[in-house]
């Protein structure tokens, strides 16, 4: 029996493979081109799964236990697909004394996942983040690309409900 | 290289330049403890137990790695380096099963010693969290528990400096970090070729070969069945030291000794399969050049190599020899031909082999291994394995007589002992096959080319007029370099020997633990080499062409080289793998 | 770029485009523009919405028919990022504050286009009974002094040409042209720089090292993997003045014989990274990177690599095997970086802000640069001071302002009038500086010499109401995540003291406890392999030294003195203040409050689960915490 745990089905497509080609042949050759390649690979699927790993493993020559063991090194690679809706954050030391502890808390606790995952619908994923550098505005949150600052953690739920 | 005068405990010591404080120790008599450290392998300086004051240095440093200077002070028994030492150990016991009564590994285990040796008393000082992990059971060959692992990554440099395989590899980081394979694969379900090479890295016993001893004794115990023995080259060659004798004592005699007393029926050697795929093989090579068919043909003894080959070089299997291992080879003989001879249905009977290799139980499950109807061998052992049978049935293996092989299988000649180390196939089939080209009697059957446990060697013969050009790597990390050559059109042999351990068999998975802090100093490869080119050179008979035993099998039973019968019984197939298949 | 001529050329012409900007030049409009508005672009302002204040401004001048007169500029960061978005007007030098896109219409039609500047929305501190202060008079400005930030906030940094006005490659261009490899070492030398990522080892020495190693190919990298949490000096740089450090990497290859360099920043900095990138491709177009640098036959070129979020890489050794595609795990030194380096090459790293002193070096002079700063740290250092202070934001002092100075003065004290406690520095590798030393002036060795250190440059200011534990607890918290799990003391080590500090927190520790995480923390620091791991411990026992009573007081009274350990707090109700409403009875998760309406009301302490839902619902300021 395979060891391996069960995932969110991969749904990748042929013009995404054709893309991860490309990246990989505009790296040939270049020393030190597994991350940037790794982290490219991510922006076209938005994870790395085994399908994907495979591919970069067998076009560039490198075992696939090696490239996982790089994307489970580094926090910004993700195993899983990340949620429409990507939640961070701030755990950096600013946004820390100021709270920020409380409202993570307070997103575990109304999404009922853990930091890393991503709710069953696929809508929020969460995460807990270093400082994004708006310590003026600790404690802040991200939601995509959006920084929702001087938060407490009753405004939490009113801010998840305007994402559709 | 000029040397270097440095300060060891207020000592002077001369040692080489670019020496490290541990080799400088070493020479002056101390022995600095070490973990993860494997010379020219794992070079990583991660365990901190080898740490020594430098004077001027504003910690403690690791002497496994860091260079010695010119004038340099160093400490390696003060309070602080010793309190330091039984720190790391009493962190790493924090995470360590410590499950260590029943463990394989017990009495052989680096970190057990270490315990011992630093005074480690209160090992439970710093317990708390463990992480939990699954065993790993999927492989044909053997178990990770990761329970044990110390992360000392010395298995992972193995897999993939040495044998360029690469599928297990430290994932996660931090107090998360573990050794596996991507995403939670089983080795079972990765291109692992079930080298056991991490087998005989590991310092602990977090990775450990499957174990057969059960099944073996209950065939032993059970009276429907015959039950015999067969014995690879190198065990012979590794089997003392689990009791005691330093590395490089050949223990044949007493081997088969113990073997009779832990019950076999029949105790055999592969040495006579090994003359039997010379025989096979040496016909094989002559019928490939002369009937223009693939070349380089490559040996097929290794099951980790044919495996590797399979994953790696797909393209390649067509250059593989299609002679069965000697293991496989003995196995089909057995219940083919003796079963036959001797009247023995092959339904009881029980094929055993003992092995320095955990490929071989890999290989054992093979398709295309059932001569006789029934696998050609049912269970493969280790040589540690056996060692762990020895013991347990309270053999006194070192006041045993010196005792002989069984009739007619247990006949070998000097040119299959040294199948057990890198060069020796070759060597043997250039025995039969010089002579076999030229008809006359070779002269001088040393072909020192092929000897030695350099990863690539390359030789060049003129017989019968023809330029023979030969190569052989051991380790399969060399065998890719060479194989790459060949493809790349940079090399034309025409015969090649390849073995997937570094050295040959005699240091093969499954061969008995030895040190780091040993091997660190010493080759084990040569010095266990050296014992079968010891028996190989005492040996009347160094032909395999000339093994009466084999003539006969001939003559009764298979006809000639390469018959249509030897084919059917003596010889397999291949299939071509990938190397990231996904998981079902 | 052919000629220092070239480079002239274009700097006399672009000068004119930012002396409205600067004090100094007398505010002598040189450009097409009578008035220049610069809206801060860093992270923070960016975060706070200063685009939409960019587009809003610009659609407001258009409508105001202000096209010709005004020019809307993006800056870096000008360093008061609590007061974001920032934005200022020259000539007059207005600084508008907490700038709100509705403010923006009145702002220009009023003060753009009549000239009334509108005071209500001005920085308060500049506002005075004799009109406005320039922002350099205010308390935050005040003592600052910049150096590495001196292009921050003034130039736009996506215009080349605005760099070069400000003697952009002019540095460059001198060593080339005038200096000897070992000129520039002994300037570097003389001025006593060291490297600003927290080591503090000279950085004149370190160029030396590898300049004196023979090799076939070697390296410059930069150290833009910033990771302390709430440090964003480096950042700040990148993001308002990135050809400083493509110039400073440039000298860097001229000096130790490089023709290749790497700048290794953190991917969650994409304003940073692609101003970089912008940058880089101006400088090659300009041929200040490339081949043939000025004529001079050098070439040098600078490549991008991203941090993928692992803060260990910001150690030299890792931050090269990252580079290389490998997992960011450190490896024993020696052999050091300038010896054998990436891809076992001898290589320099230096980091963002080390880099941004030297331009200024070469072309003042190592004498002034050693003019500021102390016996042994020379120049200026930026902070990023955060925490428990008004003035939130980045800072740059010379070397030896003392800490009372930067919390007091420049960073406007403390909120709430609340008392100074504890000041962080050094991030993760660094400790807690406690009240008695408030006086001490910053610099590294006195830094060490208090059980803190340097560092990036982080500054986190805590009042009473911090629980010294609880910041230890964090910072642990911190290392163990980032923890490469290579090493032994740091990979077991940090767990086990994180273990015995929840322990602690949660009031379940022993006296002995205390004895088992001085063992550990003092065993990391002398067998951790790198420095991540040797300095693991530093904010526990920095913590440890300068406040034990707090620890002690968790452990034997079972009591958290700040307030914040939430198992050793209790809720009670104070009777006098209750009036029975039963408002927190009713959102008691735990059902543990009881009482009658109108009358006094209870907590259980054994229901209660310290969720503090009561507090926040009590409207008479009824519920106690201890």
């Amino acid at each position: 029996m395979s060891m391996v745990k069960k995932t969110v089905p991969f749904e990748g497509t042929k013009e995404q493979e054709e893309q991860l080609l490309q990246v990989i042949k505009a790296h040939k050759g270049q020393k030190g081109a597994l991350m940037p390649v790794m982290q490219q690979a991510q922006d076209i699927y938005g994870y790395l799964p085994i399908e994907v790993q495979k591919i970069i493993s067998d076009e560039m020559d490198i075992p696939m236990e090696k490239i996982y063991g790089v994307a489970t090194f580094y926090a910004q690679f993700a195993l899983q697909p990340k949620g429409k809706y990507r939640i961070s954050v701030c755990l950096g030391t600013a946004c820390y004394v100021k709270g920020s502890g409380k409202i993570y808390e307070k997103l575990q606790e109304l999404l009922q996942i853990q930091g890393g995952e991503c709710t069953l619908d696929g809508k929020f994923s969460l995460d807990a983040c270093r400082c994004v550098g708006a310590c003026g505005l600790a404690p802040v949150m991200m939601i995509n690309d959006d920084v929702h600052g001087r938060l407490t953690p009753d405004e939490v739920q009113g801010i998840l409900e305007k994402y559709e | 290289m000029e040397n270097i005068t440095i300060k060891i405990n207020g000592m002077e010591v001369s040692a080489p330049a670019g020496s490290t404080i541990l080799e400088a120790a070493r020479i002056a008599g101390i022995d600095i403890p070490t973990l993860c450290f494997l010379k020219e392998i794992n070079e990583i300086g991660a365990c901190r137990i080898c740490v020594v004051e430098v004077k001027g240095a504003r910690s403690l440093v690791a002497a496994c790695v860091y260079p010695i200077n010119p004038g340099m002070e160093v400490f390696t028994n003060t309070p602080l380096v010793r309190e330091s030492r039984k720190k790391t150990l009493q962190l790493i016991l924090s995470t360590h099963e410590r499950k260590c009564l029943s463990c394989v590994r017990s009495e052989n285990c680096e970190l057990q010693k270490l315990c011992k040796d630093l005074g480690v008393d209160d090992e439970a000082r710093y317990d708390g969290m463990k992480p939990e992990y699954e065993l790993d059971e999927t492989a044909a060959h053997m178990i990770r528990d990761n329970s044990k692992c110390i992360l000392c990554r010395r298995c992972v440099a193995v897999c993939d400096k040495v044998q360029g395989i690469g599928v297990i590899g430290a994932n996660e980081r931090g107090f998360k970090t573990y050794i596996g394979s991507a995403f939670g694969m089983g080795l079972g379900e990765t291109s692992c070729v079930s080298c056991g090479q991490c087998i005989v890295a590991c310092p602990v016993g977090a990775i450990y070969e499957k174990d057969s001893t059960q099944k073996v004794i209950d065939a032993i115990n059970d009276p429907d069945k015959f039950v015999a023995v067969q014995t690879a080259p190198a065990v012979r060659a590794g089997l003392g030291e689990e009791f005691g004798l330093p590395v490089g004592t050949g223990v044949e005699g007493k081997m088969a000794a113990a073997l009779r007393r832990l019950g076999f029926d029949k105790v055999f050697d592969t040495n006579f399969s090994a003359d039997l795929t010379i025989m096979e093989e040496a016909n094989e090579f002559l019928d490939r050049v002369k009937n223009g068919g693939t070349l380089p043909m490559i040996t097929s003894c290794s099951p980790g190599w044919i495996k590797y080959c399979e994953h790696y070089f797909p393209d390649m299997t067509d250059n593989l020899s299609t002679c069965k291992s000697p293991q496989q080879m003995f196995g089909a003989t057995l219940k083919t031909y003796y079963a036959e001879k001797m009247g023995i249905d092959p339904a009881k009977i029980v094929s055993v082999s003992v092995m320095p290799c955990t490929a071989k139980k890999f290989e054992i499950g093979r398709d295309d291994q059932s001569a006789s109807g029934y696998p050609d061998v049912d269970i493969s052992l280790t040589t540690r394995e056996l060692a762990r049978m020895i013991k347990g049935a309270g053999i006194r293996f070192l006041d045993l007589p010196e005792e002989g092989f069984d009739d007619p299988l247990g006949e070998g000649t000097g040119a299959a002992v040294i199948f057990g180390a890198t060069g020796g196939v070759m060597e043997a089939a250039l025995r039969t096959a010089v002579e076999k080209l030229t008809g006359e009697e070779l002269k001088e059957l040393d072909f020192v080319d092929v000897r030695g446990v350099e990863g690539i060697k390359e030789a060049s013969y003129n017989v019968a007029g023809m330029d023979v050009k030969v190569a052989i790597a051991s380790g399969l990390g060399n065998a890719r370099t060479l194989l790459n050559k060949v493809k790349a059109g940079e090399a034309d042999y025409h015969f090649i020997e390849i073995m997937g351990c570094p050295g040959g068999c005699v240091n093969g998975g499954g061969q008995p633990h030895v040190p780091a802090s040993f091997k660190n100093a010493n080759d084990v490869r040569a010095l266990r080499g050296k014992v079968l080119y010891d028996y190989d050179s005492a040996n009347p008979v160094r032909k395999s062409h000339e093994n009466e035993s084999i003539k006969k099998v001939y003559a009764e039973f298979f006809g000639e080289p390469g018959s249509h019968k030897a084919h059917e019984i003596l010889h397999t197939s291949y299939v071509k793998r990938e190397i990231n298949k996904l998981p079902e | 770029m052919k000629s220092l001529e070239e480079l002239n050329a274009i700097r006399d012409k672009a000068k004119g485009q930012i002396t409205l900007r600067l004090d100094e030049e007398g505010h002598k409009a040189g450009g097409a523009y009578r008035t220049h508005v610069l809206v801060c672009g860093g992270t923070g302002c960016t975060s706070s919405g200063s685009m939409q204040i960019i587009d809003k401004l610009k659609e407001e001048i258009e409508k105001n028919n202000l096209s010709n007169d005004v020019s809307v500029v993006m800056t870096g960061c000008h360093g008061l990022c609590a007061l974001g978005p920032i934005m200022i007007v020259y000539p007059e030098g207005a600084f508008y504050s907490m700038v709100n896109v509705d403010d923006i219409p009145e702002i220009v039609s009023e003060h753009l286009a009549k000239g009334n500047v509108v005071t209500r929305l001005l920085y308060d501190e500049t506002v005075t009974d004799e009109g406005l202060k320039s922002m350099h008079e205010t308390n935050f400005y005040k003592k600052q002094h910049r150096v590495a930030l001196r292009n921050c906030g003034l130039i736009n940094p996506e215009v080349v040409e605005e760099y070069i006005a400000r003697d952009g490659y002019q540095a460059l261009a001198k060593v080339l042209k005038e200096m000897s490899r070992d000129d520039v070492v002994q300037c570097l030398l003389d001025s006593g720089l060291r490297g600003r990522g927290g080591g503090g080892f000279p950085t004149g020495r370190k160029w030396q090292l590898a300049m004196g190693n023979e090799a076939d190919q070697k390296y410059v990298c930069c150290n833009a993997d910033e990771g302390d949490p709430g440090a964003f000096m480096d950042r700040s740089v990148l993001e308002g003045d990135p050809h400083v450090v493509l110039e400073a990497m440039a000298i860097a290859g001229y000096v130790i014989g490089a023709n290749q360099g790497y700048i290794y920043v953190r991917a969650e900095y994409p304003i940073a990274i692609d101003r970089l990138e912008i940058a880089i491709k101006q400088a090659r177009e300009l041929g200040v990177l490339g081949k043939d640098i000025f004529g001079t036959g050098f070439d040098f070129d600078i490549d991008l690599r991203l941090g993928a979020g692992a803060f260990v890489c910001g150690e030299e050794t890792a931050l090269m095997t990252s580079i290389e595609g490998n997992r960011g795990e450190p490896h024993p030194r020696p052999p050091f970086p300038a010896v054998k380096g990436l891809w076992e090459k001898p290589t320099i790293l230096n980091n963002v802000e080390t880099y941004a002193n030297i331009p200024q070096i070469i072309l003042k002079g190592a004498d002034w640069f050693a003019g500021m700063g102390t016996e042994k740290s020379k120049g200026t250092k930026v902070f990023a001071l955060g925490g428990k202070v008004n003035n939130v934001g980045l800072v740059e002092i010379p070397m030896g302002t003392t800490l009372r100075e930067i919390v007091e003065e420049i960073g406007g004290g403390i909120p709430g009038g609340k008392k100074f406690k504890a000041a962080q520095t050094g991030g993760p590798s660094g400790g807690c500086i406690s009240a008695e030393n408030y006086d001490i002036p910053i610099d590294y060795d006195n830094l060490i010499a208090i059980g803190s250190m340097m560092g990036s440059g982080g500054l986190i200011v805590m009042d009473e109401d911090d629980c010294m534990v609880d910041i230890a607890k964090f910072f642990l918290e911190f290392t163990v995540d980032e923890s490469c799990g290579k090493c032994t003391p740091c990979r077991i080590g940090t767990t086990r003291l994180l273990e015995l500090l929840t322990k602690i927190t949660e009031g379940k520790a022993t006296l002995e406890d205390l004895d088992k995480i001085e063992e550990i923390a003092s065993y990391m620091k002398q067998n951790a392999l790198c420095a991540l791991g040797q300095t693991a411990a530093n904010p526990v026992l920095s913590t440890l030294k300068n406040f034990r009573d707090e620890y002690v007081a968790h452990i034997v009274d079972k009591k958290c003195p700040a307030g914040v350990c939430k198992s050793l707090l209790t809720y009670s109700i104070d009777p006098e203040k209750c009036k029975g409403c039963r408002a927190c009875a009713k959102n008691c998760p735990a059902d543990a409050i009881t009482g009658e309406k109108k009358q006094p009301h209870e907590i259980d302490v054994n229901k209660c689960l310290k969720c503090g839902v009561c507090m926040s619902k009590c409207k008479f300021d009824a519920i106690v915490r201890k």
